[in-house]
Order: C-alpha cells, then structure tokens, then sequence
C-alpha cells in the first residue's frame, strides 16, 4: 500500500494549542467544526488550501502539549494521510494512530522533503520517497499496527470485544 | 517455589510489570497495562460518546474511574452546563462513585487529597498532566479519550516500557528558590522534547527536604519535557498523608491505630528502583547554584533567570492551577502582599487548586490578605489556564502566572504573552506591575 500527498512542512516542537487551542475542547464538537479550527493559530492558510491525502512534515516533538485528541481528529478531518515527523510527543502520537491517521518517525526524510513538494509512503517496505531521494523509516511494532491496521483503537476493541 | 532473580530495575519496569500482572519487564517491552484508577474530566462526556460505539450497558469497572468537573467551572456557556450535564447523567447511570462536582478543584489535586491513587499504583487519565501523581510514587500517564473509552470498556491498554532518565537535586534549595525554578531549569536544560517517551525518577536530598505540595510541581511539569511518567520515591511522610486521607475518605475514625495500619497497607504497595537500574541517563543538580526562573513565550523551555527577565510588564498575574494553586503557594503570594497592594494597570487572580485549599486559606486568613491588596479570588478548578474562560486575557496582554504551559494561544488569543514563575515571583510581579523579584521587594 501507499499513499502518496502534497507537503505541508512545520518546525520544531509544534504544540497541540496551535494545532487545536484548548478554548474550543468543549464547545467545538462536530466533525465539520473541528476540520474548520485545525492548526488555526500556526498556519492560518492550511485549512484554506488542503487537500485530501495532504501529509504534514515536521521537525521534532510534533504535537506536544495536551493529551487532547483533537489535535489528531481535526487533521484527519481535514483529510491529512499521515504526518512525518524527526520525533513525536508520544500522546500525540498514540493519539495519532489510534485514529488512524500514520505518524511515522523518519528524521532523514523530515531534513530532505520540500515545502510543497509530492512525497510517497510505501508502506509495505517502511520507506519514504522524496525528490531528494527514498528514506528508511523503522517499522511500528506488531500490537500497535494492528490497531492502526483495524482503522483505529475504536475499531480495534469493537472486534476486540466482539471476538471475547 | 523458586525467586527467579531479574537484573536491576527502574521503577517504570516495577510498576508497569504489575500494571500488566508480569513478574518482570523489559525496557521497550510492549505490554496491556491494567491501571488502577482511570482518570477524566470534562472531557468525559466526549468520551462516553466514543464508548457508547462498543455497544456496552455497563462500564466494566466503575470504581476504577475517576471524574472530575474542573476545566470549565461553574459553565461559563450553555454549552458548557450541557457538557457538564451529560457527565452527571452518565455517572449516576454508571454508579461512578469517584465523582467530584464543580468546585471541588482540580482533578490531580483533588484525587491526591482523596487518597484515590496509591504508591506504586498505575492511573491513565485523559488528561497530559496526569504524570502528576508520581509525587506519590505512582505511575501516571497522560493518554487520549478514545483510550479512556477502550479502558472503560475493556480495563487494559498497550504501553510500552519507557527509557528512564534519572535527575539527582543535591544539596538544599537556597531561600526563594522552589521547586518550580528547579524543574523550569530542567525543562530549560533538556528541552521541550528533553524527556521524549521516558519515564524520569527523581532523588536526592534537595527532593526529600521538599514540602508534599512541593513535591507535586515536579512530576506534575514533566509531561512539558514529553515524559511518559515521572516519579518521586514515596518516604514515610507521603505515607502518612494518604493514609490519613484514606482514613478521612472512608468515613474511619483517624485513630493511630487505623492511621498506622493504612501506612503498613500503603508501604506494600510502595515500588522502589533497585541501586543499579539501568538509566538512559543520569544528570545532577547543585541546589544550591540555582536561582528563580522565567519560562518566557512561546515554550516551555525559553527559561530565563528571573534577572534577565525582571522588569517586563504585565497586565496579570495569575496564581492557580494542578501546578502551583495550592495552600504554600497562596502562603508565598501572602507573604508577599501583606501591607502591599496590586499595581495599578495590573489584575493579580488567585485561583485554589481545591476546596480544601480553599478552606484552609479562608481559616488561615490568606484570603482577606489578598482580597485586601486587590486579588480577585476565582471558584477552584483549573481557571484560565487553557483559555476557557474567567480571567483570559486580552489580545497583546502579558501574564505571569502559576501554570505549566505558555504555549502561543494556551490562554484564548494567540497574541498574548505567558511568563511562567514561582507562586512568590507572580505576586512580586502584581504588586510591581512589571515582572519582578519577591526579594528585592
């Protein structure tokens, strides 16, 4: 399997407050509505102009800050593949694959990849590939690719549930 | 029947092994962890919403949750009262007998009070602060609802056994220097992705000296270094505090011999690292080197000595939060105020972190010193910290404050700025108007 998507690239340490700020965690409920406050306060362009299988690339320790979900949920919304990252905070990581959406830990590629640029995850042989050339990234570990692999924690315990 | 020997562990090994019903662990060993408490708040209502997709009557083990409403109290909106109605219907159709209304305080401040989370207990909450109660010597993480949600229904949860950093304070902390200026300079000196997927453990005497209140700044701010968890070693003083919490709690007369008792329970359930765990790394603090810290915008490890910083002005100053909202805290700002009074130009709002603390304060007369200087005093729970509501400030506004987050926005506009300090420093910085230095007061 692959995906393939345009490049939205960001910095270091991006926190979940830019990503979704914390005002609306309560107020802010419906699908729509969450798609429409993503990454609000770093990049006012990004919910103007992305596309569907749009991938996030960022420097280390993306989504730091509060174990909100939203932080994942809105870019799903939104339509994003996967996110690329040097590093990840790690709620915002399980939080990432537990809704399905890719989060893959591959600093060589993050250095590489151009702003706007058309990039491709192979997934089947855990590689990036990139104008600059194709990049290893180490492989997520058998119990969490199941859940990724179930299309998320929810759907994961459904069947979890329903096999018990 | 035979002791199987294990090489020395770290305490994150100890307690994840028995989280997952194991006799031993691994570092970087996936295992289904089955926590003790299970941790949420206002969120929960959102969570029920992903549980109620398992198709369940019932949760599976209520007296493992845990709920607090403390992000938005009192509702500040219709939609917030309907989110906080919604939680109370789910609870008593539950049978959650771990429920704290509105007002009641913040949920890590309120369940170490209650003696809900023991030492060498696991809690998962959905909440990123949840590494809180390592103060105690548990092993708290911060997760996402729709983990909360699969734990509602199933009691278990991957986790991954972490790296462990460990972080030595020697010597004692020179007077008005605290426990935040130490874990300001070690998010400052680690970096924001410093503690990435780690556990950390803290020891040394500069650790034991600290007061309990103290103790809960550090492990509470490490979810700002991306921990996993953070642990303190439980002494026979954290024992004594749960126990006669517990006692409280359970309604038991607090005797000796029930106080002792409890302690003798507690201490089993106490996990300690074995002398040669295996570290990723060891760094070591001098107390006595360190000095008052700023953590300046936009992150949490832009952290200034208070020197460099004084003299920035602010238009409030805020005093709250499961960080630094609690009874020493109110006395330091006290003793700051007394026979002071706000600047002009400047709110100085002082939040407690529970009713308990509240309480105290009020008995101790903290509360009329700082009405008097001009304080406004908010109902417990978390305040402004994450920008809901009572106290936010205006666009190009600057706070110092209390909390453990001064993220771009944390507070409701992106153009303000939060400076983030010891409880003594915020209240030097409302009297001045400008931030300041309690000693040269």
């Amino acid at each position: 399997m692959q995906l393939q998507g345009r490049v939205w690239k960001y910095g270091d340490n991006i926190n979940t407050d830019v990503i979704f700020p914390g005002k609306y965690t309560y107020t802010v409920t419906g699908r729509d509505e969450i798609a429409r406050h993503a990454l609000e306060d770093l990049d006012a362009t990004f919910v103007k102009n992305v596309r569907a299988g749009d991938i996030i690339v960022a420097g280390r320790n993306w989504g730091c800050g509060s174990s909100r979900e939203q932080a994942a949920s809105c870019l799903v919304y939104n339509g994003v593949g996967a996110v690329i990252a040097e590093s990840f905070s790690r709620i915002f990581y399980r939080n990432a694959l537990n809704n399905g959406l890719l989060a893959i830990t591959c600093p060589s590629a993050v250095q590489a990849i151009e702003p706007g640029e058309i990039i491709t995850i192979d997934l089947a042989r855990n590689v990036v590939q990139c104008a600059a050339g194709e990049f290893a990234y180490p492989p997520l570990s058998p119990s969490v690719m199941g859940i990724v692999q179930a299309g998320g924690l929810v759907a994961y315990v459904k069947h979890k549930l329903a096999v018990a | 029947m035979t002791n199987q020997i294990y090489p020395p562990q770290t305490f994150a090994q100890k307690a994840l092994a028995r989280a997952a019903g194991l006799d031993y662990v691994e570092v970087g060993q996936v295992v289904d962890a089955r926590p003790d408490v299970v941790l949420s708040h206002d969120n929960t209502a959102a969570i029920r919403q992903i549980w109620l997709e398992f198709g369940q009557p019932r949760v599976l083990i209520p007296d493992r949750m845990a709920i607090t409403l403390d992000h938005a109290v009192p509702a500040p909106t219709t939609k917030h009262a309907q989110n906080h109605a919604e939680i109370r219907a789910f609870v008593a159709e539950q049978g959650v007998r771990n429920f704290w209304e509105v007002g009641r305080g913040i949920c890590h401040q309120v369940l170490s009070e209650e003696a809900i989370v023991l030492p060498g207990q696991t809690v998962l909450g959905s909440d990123s602060h949840t590494t809180h109660f390592g103060w105690l010597g548990a092993f708290g993480a911060g997760i996402g609802r729709s983990e909360v949600a699969a734990l509602w229904a199933t009691g278990e949860l991957w986790m991954k056994v972490p790296d462990t950093l460990h972080i030595v304070l020697e010597g004692l902390l020179p007077p008005g220097v605290t426990a935040k200026d130490f874990t300001l300079r070690v998010i400052g000196d680690l970096g924001a992705d410093g503690g990435i997927y780690t556990a950390l453990e803290f020891s040394g005497a500069g650790i034991t000296a600290l007061s309990l209140e103290s103790r809960m700044v550090i492990p509470n701010m490490m979810a700002e270094m991306g921990a996993k968890n953070a642990y303190l070693p439980p002494d026979d003083q954290v024992i004594d505090y749960l126990a006669r919490r517990k006692a409280k709690r359970e309604n038991q007369t607090v005797s000796d011999e029930i106080v002792s008792n409890l302690k003798a329970q507690i201490s089993n359930l106490a996990l300690y690292p074995d002398s040669g765990a295996p570290y990723a790394a060891e760094y070591h603090y001098r107390a006595e080197q360190l000095e008052p810290y700023i953590a300046c915008p936009h992150s949490m490890d832009n952290v200034q000595p208070l020197s460099q910083v004084a003299g920035t002005r602010v238009q409030q100053a805020f005093l709250g939060t499961c960080t630094n909202g609690r009874l020493e805290d109110i006395a330091a700002a006290v003793d700051v105020m007394r026979g002071r009074q706000v600047a002009k130009g400047t709110r100085f709002l002082v939040i407690p972190a529970s009713s308990q603390v509240l309480t105290e304060a009020m008995r101790l007369g903290y509360i009329q010193t700082l009405v008097d200087a001009g304080a406004v005093i908010g109902v417990p729970g978390c305040g402004p910290c994450m920008g809901n509501h009572m106290g936010v400030p205006a666009p190009k506004e600057a706070t110092i404050s209390t909390a453990n987050r001064n993220f771009k926005g944390r507070m409701g506009t992106a153009d303000s700025e939060i400076y983030l300090a010891s409880p003594a420093v915020v209240a030097a910085s409302a009297v001045k108007g400008v931030i300041a230095d309690p000693r040269e007061l």
